[in-house]
């Protein structure tokens, strides 16, 4: 009698802890967010990807339709070429572009693919020609700081 | 020892991990939860600073399940489980039970030691999974439902923050190591211990002691394994 009822708690008890793997998976963890979808690759040259990591999101028009697979250095154009693992249930055509974006003010960094018109579809290997670097702030307060010095440069020129 | 002959007589396992698991469960739970509530609390103070109390739920999730949850699960199971087991084989010795079991040629370390083993490396990540698991629902309720942070954000920030397979996962195999050094800790201070009350004492007191250090320890190269390479 004690041993039978011994064996309802422990399993019980294993019970709960299973549940509580299983919360910790799918609620608080993204296990629901793995795609279990075929994908194919294409790959793409940035000037600057700027803080893009290895498993960052591929979105377009918002939902994400992939990751990004892999980054690398090429040594020969001096670019970072980064390759994207699409969903194959999406395809693009082969005119897509390619921005380097970021969620919210400081947020993660994450590719947009914006559609084009080209009749073709993005094939598996296929290199994505046009593509936009991500905005660095420090090149952007540069940028910001030299336009103010050349602004209050000029008219000082103008008076002499 | 942790062969699996012991696994054949399934039944003293299982005592075991009635034993240990079940009954650390309500020690184990009211921690997390209120570890849950804290970290809640002292969170939201320091992300409003800087304006990022949306992270709460990221915050709180992380932190409990790469570091609270098995090493604050392994500290209480050493406390609440390991002394135990160092106190009953230490009497058992004392008592010279284990000799008259040798002396019947029924081997202790097989039919005493090792379901206790086992029964500590299954029942501590179960309870470890639980203690995080309160704790993240003790943080939502201090977060969301008194303080306020959106139930929306809290989530979201937390499933697009924490990984299976890198944080969740590797929280379980910290919890699995704790389990094992745990109770073979306390079951080598017990199987060693002078056979006197002053040295199942001592015994007891240098299980938990060791035990909680090695805890800290392992979860130091553990973490420098896993996470920083």
């Amino acid at each position: 009698m004690q041993r039978s009822k011994n064996d309802v708690w422990v399993g019980l008890f294993v019970l709960i802890g299973l549940a509580a793997v299983l919360f910790l998976a799918l609620k608080s963890a993204n296990l629901l967010q793995f795609s279990w979808h075929k994908d194919y690759t294409v790959t793409a040259k940035f000037d600057n990807i700027g803080g893009l990591k290895k498993g960052a999101a591929v979105k377009s028009a918002g939902v994400v339709v992939g990751r990004v697979d892999n980054i690398q250095f090429d040594d020969n154009s001096y670019q970072a070429k980064v390759s994207l693992a699409l969903e194959s249930r999406y395809a693009f055509p082969k005119d897509s572009s390619l921005k380097i974006l970021t969620s919210g003010l400081l947020g993660e960094q994450y590719v947009g693919i914006v559609a084009c018109a080209d009749e073709k579809n993005l094939a598996a290997g296929d290199n994505i020609g046009s593509t936009q670097s991500a905005v660095v702030l420090e090149n952007l307060i540069s940028q910001f700081l030299y336009s103010k010095a050349s602004d209050a440069a000029t008219p000082a020129a103008g008076t002499k | 020892m942790l062969s699996g002959a012991c696994l054949k007589r399934f039944g003293l396992v299982r005592d075991q991990v009635h034993f240990l698991g079940n009954y650390s469960l309500a020690i184990i739970t009211v921690s997390g939860l209120f570890v849950g509530f804290v970290l809640g609390l002292q969170g939201y103070y320091t992300l409003q600073r800087y304006g990022a109390s949306d992270a709460l739920g990221l915050l709180v999730a992380l932190s409990l399940v790469r570091e609270l949850g098995p090493v604050v699960g392994a500290l209480l199971f050493a406390g609440r489980a390991g002394a135990s087991i160092t106190a009953e084989i230490g009497l058992m010795r004392a008592g010279e039970q284990l000799t008259a079991l040798e002396m019947m040629a029924v081997d202790p370390k097989l039919r005493i030691l090792a379901p206790r083993l086992w029964g500590g490396i299954i029942a501590l990540p179960l309870l470890t999974a639980v203690f995080s698991a309160v704790g993240i629902l003790g943080g939502y309720a201090v977060g969301v439902l008194l303080i306020g942070v959106d139930a929306g954000a809290f989530w979201s920030q937390m499933q697009s923050g924490v990984d299976v397979f890198k944080d969740v996962g590797n929280g379980m195999i910290k919890s699995v190591v704790f389990g094992i050094a745990v109770t073979f800790i306390a079951l080598l201070q017990g199987y060693v211990a002078q056979p006197t009350p002053e040295g199942v004492a001592s015994a007891t007191t240098r299980s938990v002691v060791i035990s909680s250090l090695s805890v800290l320890g392992l979860d130091f190269i553990l973490t420098v394994m896993m996470f920083s390479i």
